[in-house]
């Protein structure tokens, strides 16, 4: 909402400085989102008059202009599609702040030199109209200052009205606002109108058919005016606070729009077809061509605004093509209603159609105030177009909307707010926003609010007017009394966090995409037809194709990182997310979310180049990262085995991860072929877990294990074995068979020579053994062992090396 | 024996002086004599064959010899080393420390461990819930129904008619209080979606959503709470200020403000020359909201509140551009 400070003064005496009344307005929850002092800011914005407009030589959109002032010539570059030789247009010179905060300079546009740049209405921050240059009156003086057009020393201040404050979207709204903050009497403006000899029920009538949607309906008609241009002063108000005027019929509805906050309509009396309006719902389907030219179907809810025969508005919305106020118009019917906020809001959410009147009716106009705001329009008619005001008014109102009566106890809001205030306070504060305050008892107060408070209902709502008047920072800074209670902590929740900590220390960055990603990149991960996956839940709504669907895996936005950090320069990485993943489930009112871990690994091993060599990350840095995770769940049986579980890593160099038969998740490198959809350059490890699985075969942490008290022994096996056997294999088979003394295996040499010969390998196993009880001898180890390497050369087929 | 003794010790003397402070000519010098198989120790052997009278004036020679030799090596080798290490090469000092590689977790992780850390040791009890939620939750049960004005201060995804991306975490305290009894004192971090993005504003972010109900808890508790957070997050010396405001789902509803961090409230461009930042939402639970979950409200008050984490990371570490969040540049994530 924007208001003028001196259009406020007509309402209420200001003597506070600017900058105390903004502190006094945000902090009774009018808040103030900026200040333009017009004066200090459109100095160097004066009036011009177009002289001539060519296009311009290099530019096919723009356009060069001559303008002038009284004194002087100017060529500036346009591209405002609005333009005409003879127009009155704002010309911002060297030197002018605009209201994005940049200060203006003389620029070559396309090889043109610009001496100054013609504004919108936005760009000086003067409204919200961007669409081309502003138009002003032809009757404008060039040569000054714009801020003399707008009025001289005006301050326009912008305030945030939330939603449930729609009677604060007018000045006087404002106004009272500001007599309630500052304790100045609010002034109602005078409604004095002198009515002619022609009765309004000889002339109309208004029939409503619909008293749910239109509560209340008020007219009046005035005769032979004059339409013309509007006074100064009229427009003057209206370009305030950035309306653009038209005529003055039309500009004294928004006056009134903007003074008072009732949006009213203005028909051609003479072309409504049988001189009358019906007020009823429009049939499904139904066509209306509304002033904006564009014709648009209704709905079965859809308000109308009907003569004899037509619609001619979109009750609340905007009126009709065929009956607007047109130049050769005499005669005017002035529609002031109240219509139903939730009908409005409906209407204009499926029609796609907000306006000044809409935003109004849907957060609620004064019911009792609209007939004042219509017989204000009528005077004012009268007063800037000439003609005469039929007596009397057609006002439909068969169940007047009555306020509630609230009790408010004082004890319970002191108790709410944690104040101490006295009943007396309390109504004294009321009293100032216009409620009707009786004192019943010590304890009780009996309030009625004004019916332009709508949102007033309850005695909470109460206590926030009470609360905000008084300041909220009059209210103690209290602890809470409340029993020591520990905050149990979700033991999930912890898991997660001791997974990054963990990933964090393993050098790992933790990145976080978007939950919704392209469908299309769910494509390329090679995944078989019918795979939940590829049936990801999706948007009804989506900004972009990009971010249709929820995302069934982490994978596609992890690697669309790796690709970004590649294009970046950052080749060396090892990146993680854990996130959830949507998948539909049938039959359910939500999807499933799960947890998912994923991690990527690319580059140099050690990225520095002084300690760190040529070296780049493998299978083995991806599967030791897996490993780690697996070991902080204290999981028994986990299995890698290779199989089609994860179709976007290579089949020759992956592995499915088992726990019990469950599938936990995989790793390895990713398919070239993913690794080419994805436009990644060198290649890229991944290990992917379902996190939820994972924490819920956890098992809990096995108790301490006294440290030995006798050394071990190590023997060393090292056999050459057909190249196809697995390292793990020997491994398992030397486990399984349960020697007692045997404490630990590990691999300690893998590789493969021409003195080994062709499809062969070396595997060394270190094999380490102790007895809990005494020092083991050389002989009674060496037995075990000797027993141990027979078997596994005879299982296996091997040869010592 | 005495002479032996005296033998031994003179020439023991001199070979230290010739040992000229050379450590490992000195450790010979002292296993020679000293060490198992040493001299000194020989002779210590030949008491045993040695004369009752003679045994304890033997005794007291050699132990008095053996502190000697002791002492003279001990010294000896003390200079030796001190002028070997005297003459080592100076290493430089300059040359890069070889560190393990540390990772990083995303600031806005960060940001919520912290917030969580603050209201955690307040005694909140963190709780999560669905992302994508049905509309009763997220709007109607929070006392927003469908043909409300205030529906339009969030733009909502769809995922059809009855189910939305959550576009804030208080569906959280519908929630929680549906499966609880007061006294409840619960944090709900997570994140949330609107759909809207241009460069103050992305379609998925995180908030922190806050929960506080039971008996007898005030507006000044609300405020006595979020005191101690911003106090704790921002520094004890920050200033903030509570301003009325409206959201359907509390009464009194009051947005809280910091002094701008950036230029100390003396306005600067991040706060518009206002010299405060609103950095979250709060106020006292609406009654309807405990009609929704069947709590008396004449029984129980409490307050929640709500903050969004981008921008709270954004204040912390000087962030400028939202966006940077996830870019996942990780020239961007190495800062944090």
């Amino acid at each position: 909402m924007i208001a003028s400070l001196k259009w406020l003064q007509n309402y209420v005496d200001i003597s506070i400085p600017v900058q105390e009344l903004v502190t006094r307005l945000t902090m009774a929850g009018l808040e103030v989102e900026a200040v333009r002092n017009l004066d200090a800011q459109l100095q160097q914005v004066v009036t011009v008059r177009v002289e001539s407009i060519e296009p311009h030589p290099k530019a096919d959109r723009l356009h060069l202009c001559q303008v002038a002032d009284d004194q002087r010539t100017y060529r500036v570059v346009c591209g405002a599609p609005n333009l005409q030789v003879g127009k009155v247009v704002p010309l911002a010179l060297p030197g002018a702040r605009l209201a994005d905060g940049e200060i203006l300079k003389a620029v070559e546009i396309r090889g043109e030199m610009s001496q100054g740049m013609l504004c919108s209405q936005r760009e000086l921050g003067l409204g919200d109209d961007a669409d081309g240059v502003w138009l002003l009156a032809p009757d404008t003086p060039v040569g000054i200052p714009v801020a003399q057009v707008m009025g001289d020393g005006d301050v326009i201040i912008d305030i945030g009205i939330t939603p449930n404050r729609g009677d604060c979207l007018s000045i006087i709204g404002i106004a009272r606002e500001i007599s309630a903050i500052c304790g100045s009497p609010l002034r109602y403006p005078d409604i004095a109108l002198s009515e002619g000899d022609a009765d309004i029920g000889s002339l109309s009538s208004v029939t409503v058919d619909d008293p749910v949607g239109c509560p209340r309906y008020a007219a009046r008609i005035v005769q032979g005016v004059k339409i013309s241009g509007s006074p100064a002063w009229l427009r003057q108000k209206l370009e305030a606070v950035g309306i653009r005027s038209i005529n003055n019929i039309v500009d004294v509805t928004n006056f009134i729009l903007m003074e008072m906050g009732q949006p009213l309509h203005a028909f051609d009396f003479d072309r409504l077809a049988e001189n009358r309006i019906v007020v009823r719902r429009a049939g499904e389907g139904e066509r209306f061509t509304t002033l904006d030219a564009v014709e648009r179907v209704l709905f079965a809810d859809t308000l109308l605004i009907c003569d004899g025969r037509n619609p001619v508005a979109i009750a609340g919305i905007m009126g009709g093509l065929d009956s607007e106020i047109k130049a050769d118009t005499t005669r005017v019917l002035i529609e002031s209603a109240y219509f139903q906020p939730q009908c409005i809001r409906r209407s204009s959410k499926k029609l796609g159609l907000r306006t000044e009147s809409s935003f109004r009716f849907e957060r609620g106009v004064d019911p009792a105030g609209l007939v004042r705001a219509l017989d204000r329009a009528a005077q004012l008619m009268v007063e800037v177009a000439g003609g005469e005001i039929a007596r009397g008014r057609i006002d439909v109102y068969p169940h007047p909307i009555e306020p509630p009566v609230l009790r408010l106890r004082v004890d319970r809001t002191n108790r709410l707010l944690g104040t101490r205030l006295k009943s007396s306070q309390m109504a004294e504060v009321l009293r100032r926003i216009e409620m009707q305050v009786k004192e019943t008892d010590s304890n009780c107060l009996e309030v009625v609010p004004p019916l332009f408070r709508p949102d007033i209902t309850r005695e909470v709502d109460l206590a926030e007017e009470i609360a905000r008047l008084v300041g909220y920072d009059k209210v103690p800074v209290t602890a809470p009394q409340a029993a020591v209670e520990a905050a149990s902590f979700d033991p999930h929740l912890r898991a997660r966090q001791e997974v990054k900590f963990l990933l964090q220390g393993a050098a790992f960055f933790e990145v976080l995409n978007y939950s919704f990603i392209a469908e299309e990149s769910i494509q390329r991960l090679r995944l078989p037809v019918g795979d939940p996956r590829l049936s990801p839940v999706r948007l009804m709504n989506p900004l972009s194709e990009e971010q249709a669907v929820m995302r069934t895996s982490l994978v596609p936005g992890l690697l669309e990182t790796v690709r970004y950090n590649f294009d970046h320069g950052n080749d060396d990485l090892r990146i993680f997310e854990l996130s959830k993943v949507f998948s539909a489930i049938g039959g359910a009112d939500l999807p499933e979310e799960r947890h998912q871990l994923v991690g990527a690994m690319a580059g140099r091993l050690i990225p520095d180049p002084l300690y760190g060599g040529r070296e780049e990350v493998g299978y083995v840095d991806v599967k030791g990262t897996a490993e780690s995770i697996l070991s902080m769940f204290y999981l028994e049986g986990v299995a890698f085995a290779v199989d089609e579980a994860a179709p976007y890593l290579d089949p020759k160099m992956m592995a499915s991860v088992y726990c019990k038969g469950e599938y936990l998740g995989c790793l390895g490198r990713v398919h070239p072929e993913v690794e080419e959809a994805f436009d990644l350059k060198r290649a890229v490890y991944l290990f992917e877990f379902d996190f939820d699985r994972l924490f819920n075969l956890r098992s809990s942490r096995p108790l301490f294990r006294p440290l030995p008290k006798f050394p071990s022994v190590t023997r060393d096996m090292a056999i050459v074995v057909d190249a196809a056997v697995r390292v793990q294999e020997p491994l398992d088979y030397i486990l399984e068979l349960k020697e007692p003394l045997l404490e630990l295996v590990d691999v300690f040499d893998v590789f493969k020579s021409e003195q080994l010969g062709a499809g062969k390998r070396s595997i060394g196993y270190r094999l380490v053994y102790r007895a809990a009880d005494r020092n083991l001898t050389d002989e009674e180890v060496n037995a075990v062992h000797q027993r141990l390497v027979d078997k596994v050369l005879g299982k296996f087929g091997a040869t010592l090396r | 024996m005495e002479e032996s003794v005296q033998e031994l010790l003179r020439a023991a003397r001199r070979a230290i002086v010739e040992a000229r402070r050379d450590v490992k000519a000195l450790e010979q010098i002292r296993v020679r004599y000293l060490g198992r198989k040493g001299e000194l120790t020989q002779l210590f052997k030949q008491l045993a064959g040695a004369s009752e009278n003679d045994r304890p004036r033997f005794g007291k020679l050699l132990n008095e010899a053996k502190l000697q030799l002791e002492s003279g090596i001990a010294a000896a080798l003390g200079q030796a080393k001190k002028q070997e290490h005297s003459g080592k090469e100076q290493f430089d000092v300059t040359v890069p420390g070889r560190s393990p590689v540390r990772g990083h977790l995303h600031p806005i992780t960060q940001t919520a461990l912290e917030i969580s850390r603050i209201f955690n040791w307040l005694g909140f009890e963190t709780v999560e819930g669905p992302e994508v939620e049905l509309d009763y939750y997220n709007f109607e049960a929070l006392n927003i129904p469908r043909d409300h004005p205030a529906r339009d201060m969030q733009d909502t995804f769809y995922v059809s008619e009855d189910v939305v991306l959550r576009t804030h975490t208080s569906p959280l305290q519908i929630r929680t209080m549906e499966k609880r009894r007061p006294p409840i004192r619960i944090i709900a971090p997570g994140k949330a979606y609107r759909c809207d993005s241009d460069v103050t504003h992305t379609p998925m972010f995180h908030q922190v959503e806050g929960l506080m109900v039971g008996e007898n808890i005030s507006f000044g508790d609300l405020k006595g709470i979020l005191t101690i957070f911003v106090h704790q997050m921002f520094g004890p010396d920050v200033g903030l200020r509570f301003r009325p405001s409206f959201f359907p789902f509390t009464e009194p509803s009051a947005e809280v403000d910091i002094q701008c961090v950036m230029c100390a409230g003396r306005g600067c461009r991040v706060c518009s020359d206002t010299g405060w930042l609103e950095i979250l939402g709060s106020g006292m639970v609406d009654p309807e909201v405990y009609k929704m979950v069947g709590y008396d409200p004449e029984e129980v008050t409490g307050f929640a509140f709500g903050m969004g984490i981008e921008r709270i990371a954004m204040l912390k570490f000087g962030i400028d551009d939202l966006r940077l969040f996830f870019e996942n540049d990780l020239r961007f994530l190495r800062q944090f």
